[in-house]
């Protein structure tokens, strides 16, 4: 099914190989549902999460995939490596394989580094996010949340709200939900589109009235406090007032659509607190499901042959 | 290459009805029992069973449906992507009989997996083990308590058991490599 | 290795200089030309060299090169970087004065010159900063620098940001009567970009550099050339409308002169797909468009010279980082040529305007003698069978410096004999 040992991004998936992966969760979600919610499948194998930026929910979701399959998990951060002091990736790299990791699950600052460490390494290579060009296993959990309500993704209404041009989450989201045959909208203020984002399949609106209608999804983006005073907007207030997902939004998408956000959320800064809670909002299902799909991913790729 | 048939659809309805009678007897009757089928032909065959068990004895019993995948101890050495379907067992297994149903014995190493899996959801009093055939070279201390059909084969030959909910006519099928 | 005379035979001998372009015999001695002779007719000389189906040219001049000496000798030095000019073809080469101590003043001066002379393969003029530390705040001492042996004045690798230091710049400059080499980027727009911003950008994740960031500088030197009358000349050119604002200050009669480098005729952005740092050069590689504008603006004399940019880096600071991290630049000193030669054969202009560009031209602006095969010229001659073809091969490269996209290339145009500073250095 793979033809890579590595998940670098969904740009490199086909939409079988997204949809096995979804099915495969499927299995995951249930065994999740029960007492025991750990499996032997992948016993005896290491896992080492790589991550060059803070990050507590993506890690914590990979550490839990990773021991309900019962390898055993080691979490390098920065913090505490040596780069640093001056190693360069690929010295890290290979020290990491002198460890005798079957998977690096890596997150860095740097979009490609997931792309290179694929490169040195023979260990299977997962992208828990890197730069601002993917976090495909959040858009695969997405699409796992999308389909088990709608049950199917083509030809759904979905709306991109927020920092598209920063988040990683928005493009690995855009690129699936293109191949899924979603119809994909984006909004934002024209200084958060990324550049040339037209030449893909999606619709581009700068008003979330207009582009939020008959939506059958409407995912939220983070708004990085640090973006502020940088220039891209004048105040988190005026974010809100022109973008913030409000139930008066809302109300102008489906009935029954439903609201996603990656999460850590900012209540009151691109989501009304109401929303984030109210009955339409499957953020938490969101994590729930991350784990199953994380559990999917590291399983297929080690049943990959090369 | 075309097989040698070893049972047709009347035989398998015999051996599943003898199986039935046999469970029945053994456990004295059906009140703690259940069947789980093991993906996919064992799903089909517990299902028979479970309706020839109730025509006899007039009970209900449970079944669940089991998918191995996550127990199987050959992810690494198997040549496709691992396809992963339904487990579905709806009651608590602690304290029951539960007969797993699988179409042929082999290697034993399904059926290890699938106890793993089955203790995993709960602590049965016993496990049993039908099988509609037995084609022999184990490779672990596993045998089943009711077997529709022994049959003696080579470790190369493959046994094909085709039934009627998959869309094919009842049958088992030895093909042999000469 | 010094040898008295040298007769290069039965080449074709393209000298623009004197427009010359036919089957000649080139006599060098002490250094000098002596001579071109019809052929059979040349003096004897002491060591022959037979050029048949090869050209036999003026000994290229690349105005625009990075030698890291003195400071990071790990990444060049002035022995490996001139090695690997007359590898390629060059004779002369102008060092950017970005070193460590940065060359903005006469010692700094002296001692590339120095070292040029004692271990120096071709070849060497420094070109001096135009603000102190290059910090873009206070003027370096142009004068003493000049007549230490520097030839132009630029803070390149970064801009002057400060317009009005800019505008000083060019003013005192016109005392020295020398070009000011301008590398034209607003930093604020560039903004940490690693790529051209665009499609290409946005699908990799990496952060872009508009174009507007080139352009928006060469707009503001162009003004400030017209307000001053200094000379301008501006560096590696890279997109379509620095073309369109060059070409519309010549023709209002500005004293602005510009080059572009290989890559930026031969490279679209699309090299840098699976973040190939090799590809990773500032300017960054454009787009397909603004390749075809930079041919025409070659083609037009818009830009008047093809310059290398040789920015050699060790392995280290390239492809064992993370793109974002990796320093930018190529080595282009050895390939130089060869893709030049692909404007020939695809058209864009002849053999001797590409060699007008990379040797005459060069000379010129910087007023160095150099560029001719003139009686009594210094005898640096480059001898090269353009018909050959070769693998480019950046392992074999005599610069230390291996970044290049173009490895595993097919090229052209192959260098067999460069003769500079009175050796001849030949290659099978």
């Amino acid at each position: 099914m793979f033809k890579t040992k590595d998940l670098l991004g969904i740009k490199d998936l086909t939409a079988d190989e997204i949809n096995h992966i979804l099915d495969t969760a499927s299995g995951f979600k249930d065994v999740l549902a029960r007492d025991i919610k750990k499996v032997p499948a992948l016993r005896g194998k290491t896992v080492v999460n790589l991550f060059f930026e803070p990050s507590t929910r993506t890690r914590t979701s990979f550490e839990l995939a990773a021991k309900r399959l019962s390898t055993d998990v080691v979490n390098f951060s920065v913090t505490t490596s040596s780069i640093t002091k001056g190693e360069t990736l690929r010295d890290t790299a290979l020290s990491i394989q002198a460890l005798g990791a079957d998977f690096v699950v890596v997150r860095h600052g740097t979009a490609g580094v997931p792309h290179f460490l694929s490169g040195v390494l023979k260990a299977s290579v997962i992208n828990a996010g890197d730069g601002t060009n993917e976090h495909p296993t959040q858009a695969l959990l997405d699409f796992f949340t999308i389909r088990s309500h709608k049950g199917k993704i083509e030809g759904l209404n979905v709306v991109i709200v927020g920092d598209i041009a920063h988040s990683r989450v928005a493009k690995s989201n855009i690129y699936g939900l293109i191949k899924l045959g979603a119809n994909v909208r984006l909004i934002c203020p024209p200084t958060l589109m990324p550049a040339e984002i037209n030449k893909r399949n999606v619709e581009v609106f700068n008003s979330i009235e207009q582009g939020i209608k008959d939506a059958d999804v409407v995912m939220a983006l983070r708004i990085q406090m640090e973006r502020q005073g940088k220039g891209f907007f004048p105040s988190l207030e005026e974010y809100f007032d022109l973008y913030g997902l409000t139930g008066e939004r809302l109300r102008l998408a489906k009935d029954d659509a439903i609201v996603m956000h990656p999460g850590p959320i900012n209540r009151g800064v691109e989501i009304a607190s109401d929303v984030a809670d109210g009955r339409q909002s499957v953020v938490l299902e969101q994590v729930t499901n991350g784990l199953a799909v994380r559990m999917a991913v590291l399983y297929l790729l080690s049943g990959v042959k090369e | 290459m075309p097989g040698k048939e070893i049972l047709n659809s009347k035989e398998i309805e015999r051996a599943l009805t003898r199986i039935a009678h046999e469970i029945i007897e053994r456990n004295k009757g059906t009140e703690t029992l259940c069947l789980i089928g093991i993906q996919r032909g064992g799903v089909y065959l517990a299902g028979r069973l479970a309706s020839c068990i109730q025509s006899i004895e007039g009970a209900h019993i449970d079944t669940g449906i089991l998918d191995i995948t996550f127990y199987r101890d050959d992810l690494y050495s198997k040549k496709d992507q691992p396809v992963v379907r339904t487990t579905d067992i709806p009651f608590s297994v602690t304290g029951k009989t539960v007969v797993i149903v699988d179409d042929v014995l082999f290697t034993g190493r399904s059926i290890r997996a699938a106890m793993d899996a089955l203790i995993d959801f709960g602590r049965p009093a016993a496990i049993q083990l039908a099988v509609l055939i037995d084609r022999g070279h184990r490779e672990l201390p596993i045998r089943a308590d009711y077997v529709g059909k022994n049959i003696p084969t080579h470790f190369s030959d493959m046994v094909e058991v085709f039934l009627k909910e998959e869309g094919k006519e009842d049958k088992v099928v030895l093909i042999s490599e000469q | 290795m010094n040898i008295i005379n040298i007769l290069i035979k039965n080449g074709r001998v393209i000298d623009p200089s004197q427009d010359i372009d036919g089957t000649y015999e080139v006599f060098i001695e002490g250094g000098k030309i002596q001579g071109l002779y019809p052929q059979g007719k040349g003096p004897k000389a002491e060591k022959s060299i037979d050029a048949s189906g090869c050209i036999v040219i003026p000994g290229l001049v690349d105005m625009h090169v990075h030698l890291r000496d003195p400071g990071f000798e790990y990444k060049e030095t002035i022995q490996t970087g001139t090695m690997a000019a007359v590898r390629g073809g060059f004779t002369s080469v102008c060092c950017m004065p970005n070193t460590n101590p940065v060359n903005d003043n006469k010692t700094v001066t002296e001692f590339i010159l120095r070292k040029t002379y004692a271990e120096g393969s071709c070849y060497v003029y420094p070109i001096g900063t135009i603000t102190k530390g290059q910090k873009g705040e206070e003027l370096a001492e142009m004068g003493m620098m000049k007549k230490a042996g520097c030839v132009a004045f630029s803070d390149d690798g970064k801009p002057v940001t400060d317009s009005l230091v800019m505008r000083r710049a060019l003013e005192y400059s016109r005392i020295f009567d020398v070009p000011v080499i301008s590398h034209c980027e607003d930093l604020r727009l560039s903004d940490g970009g690693v790529i051209n911003e665009g499609f290409i950008s946005t699908n990799l994740g990496l952060k872009g550099i508009p174009k507007a960031a080139e352009e928006v500088m060469v707009a503001r030197d162009i003004a400030l050339c017209e307000l001053t009358g200094g000379r301008l000349h501006i560096a590696h050119v890279s997109t379509e409308g620095s073309v369109r604002l060059i070409r519309d200050a010549k023709a209002r009669g500005i004293n602005v002169t510009a080059e572009t480098c290989p890559h930026y005729f031969s490279l679209a952005e699309d090299a840098v797909r699976n973040y190939n740092t090799n590809a990773k050069v500032n300017p960054p590689l454009r787009t397909e468009r603004d390749i075809e504008a930079i041919k025409k603006g070659l083609k037009d004399n818009t830009i008047d010279v093809i310059a290398t940019d040789h920015a050699p880096h060790h392995v280290d600071d390239k492809s064992n980082k993370e793109f974002d991290a990796a320093s930018f630049g190529i080595s282009g000193l050895e390939t130089a040529f060869s893709l030049g030669l692909k404007l020939v054969e695809k058209g864009v202009f002849g053999l001797k305007e590409l060699i007008i560009k990379m040797s005459l031209t060069p000379s010129r602006i910087l007023k160095i003698s150099k560029g001719t095969l003139a009686v009594n010229a210094d005898g640096d001659i480059t001898i090269i069978n353009i018909g050959r073809e070769f693998t480019v091969d950046a392992g074999k490269f005599l610069s230390k410096g291996k970044n290049t996209p173009f490895d595993g290339w097919r090229l052209k145009g192959a260098v067999v004999k460069t003769i500079a500073r009175g050796r001849v250095y030949e290659w099978e």
